[in-house]
């Protein structure tokens, strides 16, 4: 990493007030300004370390996880998922795949797994973060390609489009309230509409990203997790059916797009 | 806890309806030859339980809820029960309800709003454009101590000098210099508040009122910032 997205974010919040006036998508410019740099890659560094590091109780490293291309294969992986899995019986997506390789070869308690996928404002990226960064940007270019052929992914596919349109909790939002509409934006931020491809293919394209706000990688799950929580539910389970269903749904719906993750978010 | 009651009570659930109708037939064939029938009347049941599942795809949005979220803070789990309306109101993107439904839901919100108690819609604009730009509220991730936010700016247009507004809802700059401040009107924009759906039955904006995410102080508060000439709203 060099001093460039630094000097990036100063020149922001110096032009801030003109860029705010003469256009809309700001933080497209904002991005534009980091240019190649992605701080996310000091990131994906850690976790190919990590992929290839002899871990847990049984001292052995990932790389003899399936990630749905045969044991160790990483290249495409993450442009195929979520997908259905024999051995865990389970449609998973990237991270519930992690947790179950964690278990199963490295031996961590299931618990210990999922304890803490998400790092905290100002901490390092936690192993989760890590490995999802890496993964996710050994698809890059990969066109995404979500498998609907067993029954579960058409299940979960469709319980992702149940659960999308879904309005409860005291504000009675559903993911549809903000997210189904195109050239909508909250404030200043633009909001993909995550029924058309368009909006689906560049937003499930580009994560894991690294967001600037929050100087983090921050996965798909924390991404569906987060939109949870401001539409006033309580928490959504890290790798829960409902997580990977409504993921599932917006990767089937995003097919064709190369994969461009980890991206740059505001 | 029963979740989701509401869904299950829809006659046009058709794994409830397909599943009953059998298991009564299977009561009443039950007769000479009755464990036989009986066992393929569960085989039935379950074929038609597994044909229902191949069309819908196995979805169970309520199973799946009960398992995919946990309480945290403020933001207990009955928050994923859901009213009538928002049963109703969770079809596909682009789906229109019956009229005689969405009348229904329009008129039960309508009959329900509860007006100031001492007659007087508008309170302090000041206040009310604080409450406009104030976002959090209600989430788990909020301190419940603090009072709500309305978060107007998230979706509408209203002071023309915040640049940093929504489009989610129409623009309501200059709300009151146009429309004036008949009693109608007041009533009209406070219901609006209060309870969106007594005027369009699958509303996108929150209860403000009818939830309880706002006080009727906060209400007024708002009400001032849409109606008073004072407001930047209006200038």
């Amino acid at each position: 990493m060099n001093w460039k997205p630094a000097l990036a974010v100063v020149a922001m919040v110096i032009s801030l007030p003109l860029l705010a006036q003469n256009d809309d998508n700001i933080f497209a410019q904002y991005r534009a300004m980091f240019g190649d740099d992605n701080p996310a890659e000091l990131v994906e560094m850690q976790g190919e370390e990590l992929w290839k590091t002899a871990r847990g109780p049984r001292h052995v490293a990932l790389t003899a996880c399936d990630l749905g291309l045969g044991a160790g294969v990483v290249a495409g992986a993450y442009a195929r998922l979520p997908r259905y899995f024999q051995d865990a019986d389970r449609v998973q997506d990237l991270e519930a795949r992690l947790a179950y390789c964690m278990v199963k070869l490295q031996g961590f308690k299931p618990e210990e797994a999922v304890a803490k996928p998400y790092s905290e404002q100002g901490q390092p990226a936690t192993d989760m973060e890590a490995l999802a960064a890496w993964i996710a940007g050994q698809s890059r270019g990969v066109p995404v390609a979500v498998p609907q052929t067993h029954p579960k992914e058409k299940a979960a596919f469709e319980l992702g489009r149940q659960l999308f349109n879904y309005r409860a909790g005291p504000y009675d939002f559903s993911c549809a309230t903000c997210h189904s509409q195109s050239d909508r934006r909250i404030r200043l931020q633009a909001l993909p509409n995550l029924t058309a491809a368009k909006g689906a293919r560049s937003a499930f394209a580009t994560w894991p990203g690294y967001r600037i706000s929050q100087g983090a990688v921050r996965t798909m799950q924390w991404r569906v997790g987060d939109c949870v929580r401001q539409q006033r539910f309580p928490q959504l389970v890290f790798t829960s059916d409902a997580a990977i269903a409504l993921i599932t749904y917006m990767g089937v719906l995003a097919a064709g797009e190369p994969m461009a993750a980890p991206g740059l978010k505001r | 806890m029963n979740f989701m009651k509401g869904t299950f009570k829809n006659p046009s659930c058709p794994q409830k309806r397909a599943s009953s109708a059998l298991l009564f037939l299977g009561s009443r064939l039950r007769g000479n030859d009755g464990k036989w029938v009986f066992r393929n009347i569960l085989k039935m049941v379950f074929a038609a339980t597994l044909s229902i599942a191949t069309v819908v795809g196995a979805a169970d949005p309520d199973a799946a809820i009960k398992s995919s979220f946990k309480a945290k803070n403020q933001a207990g789990l009955e928050r994923l029960e859901r009213s009538p309306m928002q049963a109703a109101c969770s079809g596909p993107v682009g789906m229109t309800l019956p009229q005689a439904e969405a009348g229904k839901i329009q008129s039960a919100a309508l009959a329900a709003v509860k007006f100031p108690a001492d007659g007087k819609f508008l309170g302090n604009w000041e206040a009310g454009e604080k409450i406009a730009q104030t976002g959090t509220g209600m989430q788990y991730s909020d301190d419940p101590a603090n009072p709500n936010g309305g978060n107007c700016y998230a979706c509408h247009q209203l002071a023309p000098k915040e640049i940093a507004y929504g489009n989610l809802g129409p623009s309501l700059t200059g709300y009151g210099k146009q429309r004036g401040q008949s009693a109608e009107m007041l009533k009209y924009t406070w219901t609006r508040l209060w309870n969106s759906h007594a005027y369009n039955a699958c509303s996108h904006m929150p209860r403000f009122g009818d939830a309880g995410i706002l006080t009727e102080q906060q209400l007024k508060d708002v009400m001032a910032l849409l109606f008073d000439p004072a407001s930047p709203v209006n200038q």
